[in-house]
């Protein structure tokens, strides 16, 4: 009974952390978007309140929730209301099979040890887009619904090469468990450099990438920001929300983020190993701490660089969009993964 | 004997098409241009460069002020001669140049005996002025004179029509 409960203090614990994670580098990320586009574009963005604008999204929040929340006349309320709830949904599930930590004893830095993660990941990658479309579509307003049809037809393109990089994934670690690709990336290396074996590394740097990309696609991130393209659909999708409920939009764009910041980590750049240091041979609670640090860097660095290009590319056409996705990045994923399976075949036997 | 460039000169930029070139190293230069990614990198050092190194072009306001050029045409003010007496004789001149009808003098008689008149009333309503410098101009006393104070603040219309008292103190 005893043990019962300590597992559920552990899990309540991690749970908490994970959410914190996520609570904190979220707001932190619109002030750093906002700051970096300020020093990107000759300014300083905002710097006044608190020590380098620092308290800046608790003042933005403050507003937020002091503004009226109009609801178009014509809108479905329930839709409208609930579909910037629904864009949380794959950033906050998503996050929780992910590993950002070493063990502490016996117990996994992981919310929920999922046998399957990365299925688990894809389908909760795809519920994102739900809230996109029926936002755009709830609002009843034309250019929302463009907005709505175009992050679906976008994010179904961007989905099938960010699936076939992923059973790159698999191939290299053989699971589909997210903390034995952890695992397996700390014993034999980083699979962006192949993994266990040194012909793997053309294939790890074109997956990388071509799942970086996919990630910006799927996050709707300039250069692949279609969906909101403000100079032709007015904002997208979330045209028609103020207040609270467009706060939520950008907070669940934030948090979708940084869950693809951490799922490019896992599955690629190693977890929360940090080369040369064998932490996985002490389940300490330092160890622990400088592995969720290692773990936090790399998610930071992916995210930074996000921000970087979002204020460095102009916006691709819809048709440059589809070429790039059908013709570009479905045919090199596609082959990126034969090569690495025939090539094993041959060399493994 | 030194070379000086003139300004009709034209630098003529030879016209450098990417994705031209022969063999394979054409190809491949072609490729590597389709493949956007080189570019793409180009650009992010270009804007880091913006964002680390080169200087910001924002004033941080309130505790830096921009420094106005000279003759900057800001606040109007009326001068005082030498023994402290303004200079203005109400000519009414400043009034009838003024083009956006902002100037409302009403003259009376003058206490000194240089001159008949002194204004008894100067309004200037600086909501309709548009700093275009005439009565400064037309003055024939150069009495009226526009300051380089760009900062007007004011929270009714009121106190943005400026009367005698406040022009002189100015």
């Amino acid at each position: 009974m005893n043990d019962m409960l300590w597992d559920w203090a552990w899990f309540g614990g991690k749970a908490l952390v994970a959410v914190g994670i996520l609570m904190t580098i979220a707001p932190l990320l619109t002030l750093a978007e906002r700051r970096i586009a300020g020093f990107i574009q000759g300014r300083y963005g905002p710097n006044r309140v608190g020590p380098f604008g620092a308290l800046q999204p608790v003042a933005d929040l403050i507003k937020g929730v002091m503004k009226e929340q109009i609801i178009p006349e014509n809108a479905e309320r329930l839709l409208f209301v609930l579909a910037p709830v629904i864009v949380f949904v794959p950033g906050a599930f998503g996050f929780a099979v992910i590993p950002w930590g070493n063990a502490i004893g016996e117990h996994d830095l992981q919310v929920i040890d999922l046998d399957v993660g990365v299925l688990f990941v894809m389908a909760v990658l795809s519920v994102g887009v739900y809230g996109i479309t029926l936002g755009g579509w709830s609002s009843s307003n034309k250019y929302s619904l463009l907005g709505a049809l175009r992050a679906s037809a976008q994010l179904i393109s961007y989905e099938l090469s960010l699936g076939l990089t992923m059973l790159l994934v698999i191939m290299m670690s053989g699971s589909v468990d997210l903390k034995d690709i952890v695992w397996h990336q700390v014993q034999h290396g980083w699979n962006v450099f192949g993994g266990s074996t040194w012909w793997g590394l053309p294939s790890g740097i074109v997956g990388c990438t071509l799942l970086y990309i996919c990630a910006l696609a799927e996050n709707n991130r300039l250069p692949f920001d279609l969906a909101e393209c403000e100079a032709e659909l007015v904002g997208g999708y979330h045209t028609e929300y103020s207040g609270m409920s467009f706060l939520w939009w950008l907070f669940a764009e934030y948090v979708a983020m940084i869950f693809s910041a951490s799922l490019i980590t896992t599955l690629f750049l190693g977890g929360w190993d940090i080369p040369f240091v064998h932490l996985e041979e002490a389940p300490t609670v330092f160890g622990a701490v400088l592995s969720v640090a290692s773990f936090l860097t790399k998610i930071i660095t992916i995210l930074m660089t996000y921000i970087w290009i979002r204020w460095t590319l102009p916006r691709f056409k819809y048709n440059q969009l589809m070429d790039l996705g059908w013709k570009g990045f479905l045919p090199t994923a596609l082959v990126n993964i034969a090569v690495m399976a025939v090539i094993g075949v041959f060399l493994e036997g | 004997m030194t070379q000086v460039a003139t300004t009709t000169e034209i630098r003529e930029l030879p016209y450098k098409d990417p994705e031209q070139g022969t063999g394979l190293m054409g190809w491949f230069k072609k490729v590597l241009y389709r493949l956007y990614i080189p570019n793409v990198l180009k650009g992010m050092m270009k804007t880091a460069e913006y964002a680390v190194i080169r200087p910001k072009a924002t004033l941080l306001y309130p505790e830096v002020k921009r420094v106005t050029r000279k003759g900057y045409r800001g606040e109007h003010r009326l001068k005082q001669d030498e023994q402290g007496r303004m200079k203005c004789v109400a000519c009414l001149m400043c009034q009838t140049a003024c083009p956006a009808e902002c100037i409302e003098i009403s003259a009376g008689p003058s206490p000194w005996s240089d001159r008949d008149k002194v204004p008894v009333e100067f309004r200037i309503d600086l909501l309709k002025c548009i700093y275009c410098g005439m009565c400064e101009e037309a003055c024939p006393c150069d009495a009226i004179e526009l300051t380089e104070t760009y900062t007007q603040v004011a929270l009714t219309r009121d106190e943005k029509i400026y009367d005698l008292k406040r022009l002189l103190s100015n």
